[in-house]
């Protein structure tokens, strides 16, 4: 299972795989020579699964510095003939940007195949996104797969498209589909003994006279999709109701008209291809459509595309009204636009449209039923695991800038630590953007002095982060004479994506001894200041954070301590309980200080006895709350 | 329940709880199992921010005919499994229906907010109570305090596996859930997570056998 079931050499064999794994075995089936990728939810097990298995069958891996880097690498490897993935999710695909409309220009050689996630909804992401917009102004043809199936049968469509065009292609995928599990049909692992040629005299550039080229390998791709059976439709052969969808989309689509009984009336028209639109399949299609509905995730971007098409050609078509995000018609919760797709918001639409009344399968609760319960329940915000060392941080910084005295600003970005934006963090953070933003803006506030902006700046930036986007700002503030305080939080690992190994653990993503590249090394060659600290001894953490704030200029502080999680995998901490007896209870004046302010799930309120209690289910033994009780009624157990 | 669940076409199971519980390798769990058993399967699953303490659910849908999507409708779970109280409540407001089967581990996991004392944490009793008086049936399972009892608190998820067997609302038998447990879990804990399945086993069976008389 897992790992196991991606490496079967069993053809024709059908094993449960999520989305992720399938479209790794999409590409160990077309024999990929060279993987890339930066982690990131909801793309990161394509890259640990085939870094897990590449020596099985000797191929690269690497988890690079950053998704630029990391196209780049397999550009190179794509260059020579070899056939490459890279992988990242959306929001990667800004980093990687500036390369991939510089090389789709001059286009490439061996199948070069790009997966994007999108997280429709956000559930691992601060935003939602919508990658084949960026695809379709570089220019880059997009698949969009539906289920697992067909994640693994588009990535290895998408390694022949990538040489049939000699361009790069896009994989889009959504959270729906990397995160989902389904049964996949395996086929041959191709592998092939290629040697990566590079002969003298080829070149890859970007000028702008390529533009023509790029233009025509969309033209050559949009004549391989008006052919693909990717494209297909489903249901009446004739309709005044036709549902246009792609990518998840097809499956609520079927299942909503399925159980309103309209396959007899309606058409669904799925499309795998939606950038550049088979617009001749697109067109056949609206051919004796009254009614259009477009199901899709995130943005109408097949929407747009048809409805455009639709106004070049409404001569020879029939007068048609279109339903979709863009009109406003097609929206869950959150409104059109926002959130994820899903049966219910299909079949919302489709009973509008036919006055089909839905009979679910079982009796639903009582509207007044359901309301009384939801009144019980309290929400439940993200909180950081019991023993984060970034709550111990947090505390720190809160606690430094509390005693500095003169409303400290802080800035922070992505990772496990943008819950320092949340109640689990103290709400510390006033800015949360993008990787590497912090550091910058914490440089340009900090030149702001002759505006009378007078406060201290602190940015938190994750170990992982410092390496993919924080370095440049660094210099930049050194140069320019930036004054700012950058912590750099060192758990050791890229924590939130599943503990991915970056430059600083020592191992590479097969798992290799590797050179560690050290944060304070690194930034003492830059000329700063720094400082190392155990957020764990909270008490001298602090005095180094007041200490550094106070000092003129860029320094950098690294708060170094492993991830609870990590730990918690590797040795058994020691045990920490309440004596019951010294806690004193609502008269403590602490005011339950250990649930109430420090917030550790671990730390919880035993009504019964009105004492501190420690659930010994989830506390993994950081001890910081010991140091933290004001009547030492916290202890390690046995002392 | 078991007949109707059997009719059924697809059969849809959310297993929630809180980042961290195990959602994701039950989710595997009772996919596998259904794959064993030639049902197909399809599944959603949440990572990453939501794995951080937060509420988390898996969908499981079990067919044999038409393929459906990961997500299930609203009002359409047939089964929640729930390692948390508060979770498995939260899910049957938005996919509870009157024949849904509920199996809850007793074991709450405080919201930060109850923590602060912004919010309060339902009295486990009134929450039971009211669930029964929605929903077809209530297993409340002390799993994760079966689990401490075998030193390890965290294998709560694989009682409630047990549990969900014991409750009959799935054509499958323990045997069948057994032996996916065996290829899933690591080779040092096998024999931790087997016994952990048969405690939840036996104190679902205990519970609908009481509830018979």
């Amino acid at each position: 299972m897992g790992w196991q079931d991606i490496v079967r050499k069993e053809p024709g064999k059908q094993v449960l795989l999520n989305g992720n794994e399938a479209m790794a075995r999409g590409a160990l089936e077309s024999g990929v020579h060279f993987v890339s990728a930066y982690p990131g939810s909801p793309s990161s097990e394509v890259t640990d699964v085939l870094a897990q298995v590449s020596k099985n069958f000797n191929f690269y891996v690497e988890w690079s510095v950053n998704e630029i880097v990391a196209l780049e690498g397999a550009a190179g490897a794509s260059f020579t003939g070899l056939r490459a993935l890279c992988s990242m999710k959306a929001d990667g695909l800004n980093v990687a940007y500036d390369f991939l409309t510089s090389m789709n220009l001059g286009g490439c050689r061996g199948g070069l195949v790009l997966m994007v996630a999108d997280d429709p909804f956000g559930h691992s992401s601060l935003k939602e996104y919508d990658s084949r917009f960026l695809a379709a102004a570089a220019w880059v043809p997009v698949l969009e797969p539906s289920t697992v199936q067909e994640a693994r049968d588009m990535v290895k469509w998408a390694f022949t498209l990538s040489e049939q065009i000699k361009g790069p292609v896009i994989v889009r995928s959504v959270t729906r589909v990397s995160h989902s599990r389904g049964i996949v049909m395996l086929g041959d692992i191709e592998q092939t003994v290629q040697e990566a040629d590079f002969k003298p005299t080829q070149q890859f550039h970007t000028f702008a006279r390529f533009h023509q080229e790029a233009r025509e390998r969309l033209k050559r791709a949009e004549e391989l999709f008006a052919v693909s059976p990717f494209n297909f439709s489903f249901g009446a052969e004739k309709a005044d109701l036709t549902i246009f969808t792609c990518g998840t989309g097809w499956l609520y689509a079927k299942e909503a008209v399925a159980t309103l009984q309209l396959e007899d009336q309606v058409k669904i028209v799925r499309l795998g291809t939606p950038f550049p639109l088979p617009k001749q399949f697109i067109l056949n299609h609206l051919a004796g459509a009254r009614q259009v509905v477009f199901v899709e995730e995130t943005r109408p971007f097949l929407e747009e595309k048809v409805l455009a098409l639709y106004a070049l050609h409404n001569e020879n078509l029939s007068q048609i009204k279109f339903y979709g995000k863009a009109t406003g018609h097609v929206a869950g919760l959150r409104g059109p636009e926002c959130g994820e797709m899903n049966t219910d918001i299909v079949r919302e639409i489709m009973v509008e449209l036919t006055g089909r009344p839905y009979h679910a399968p079982a009796v639903p609760l009582a509207k007044e039923e359901k309301k009384s319960l939801q009144a019980l329940l309290p929400p439940r915000d993200y909180v950081l695991c019991p023993g984060c060392p970034h709550r111990a941080s947090f505390w720190v910084v809160k606690s430094a800038l509390a005693l500095e005295g003169n409303n400290g600003i802080v800035t922070g970005d992505i990772g496990c630590y943008s819950m320092g934006a949340m109640e689990t963090g103290f709400n510390l953070f006033n800015t949360l953007h993008c990787m590497g933003a912090g550091a910058g803006i914490a440089g340009g506030l900090s030149k702001l002095g002759p505006y009378g902006f007078k406060q201290p700046v602190v940015t938190l930036v994750g170990d992982s982060t410092f390496y993919h986007s924080v370095i440049p700002a660094l210099i930049n503030g050194r140069w320019n004479k930036a004054n700012f305080l950058c912590i750099v939080l060192d758990n050791g690992v890229t924590a939130m994506t599943g503990h991915q190994p970056h430059p600083g653990s020592g191992k590479n993503a097969v798992g290799e001894e590797a050179e560690v590249i050290s944060i304070e090394e690194v930034a003492k060659s830059l000329g700063f200041m720094v400082k190392v600290s155990d957020p764990f001894c909270y008490t001298e953490a602090i005095q180094d954070v007041l200490e550094l704030i106070r000092l003129p200029g860029l320094k950098i502080l690294i708060l170094r301590q492993p991830c609870a999680l990590v730990v918690g995998r590797e040795q058994k901490r020691r045990k920490v309980i309440v004596r019951q007896e010294l806690c004193r209870g609502d008269a403590c004046g602490c005011m339950r200080f250990c649930t109430t302010v420090w917030g550790c799930p671990a730390n919880v309120w035993d009504k019964k006895r009105e004492a501190a209690a420690i659930d010994p289910a989830i506390c993994v033994g950081c001890g910081v709350c010991i140091d933290l009780c004001p009547s030492g009624a916290i202890v390690w157990e046995g002392e | 329940m078991q007949g109707e669940t059997l009719l059924k076409e697809p059969v849809n199971l959310i297993i929630t709880g809180v980042g961290g519980q195990g959602n994701i390798l039950v989710s595997e769990i009772v996919a596998q199992t259904g794959c064993s058993q030639e049902w197909k399967v399809a599944v959603g699953e949440s990572y990453g921010l939501s794995q951080r303490g937060g509420a988390v659910s898996s969908h499981v849908r079990l067919f044999q005919h038409q393929e459906y999507g990961p997500i299930i409708p609203e009002a359409e779970a047939d089964v929640i499994l729930g390692f948390e109280p508060l979770e498995a409540a939260r899910q049957v407001v938005d996919y509870g229906h009157k024949n849904t089967c509920l199996i809850i581990n007793s074991h709450p996991i405080y919201p930060i907010g109850v923590l602060r004392g912004k919010n309060k944490y339902p009295s486990l009793e009134l929450l039971f109570k009211r669930l029964r008086e929605m929903v077809a049936e209530v297993l409340i399972i002390p799993a994760t305090k079966l689990a401490s009892q075998l030193g390890e608190p965290v294998v709560q998820n694989v009682v409630m596996v047990g549990a969900l067997a014991g409750s009959g609302c799935l054509p499958f038998r323990a045997d069948n859930f057994i032996e996916v447990i065996k290829k899933v879990v690591p080779s040092k804990v096998r024999a931790l997570n087997e016994k952990a399945f048969y405690l939840g086993l036996e104190e679902a069976q205990k519970i609908k056998s009481l509830k018979s008389f």
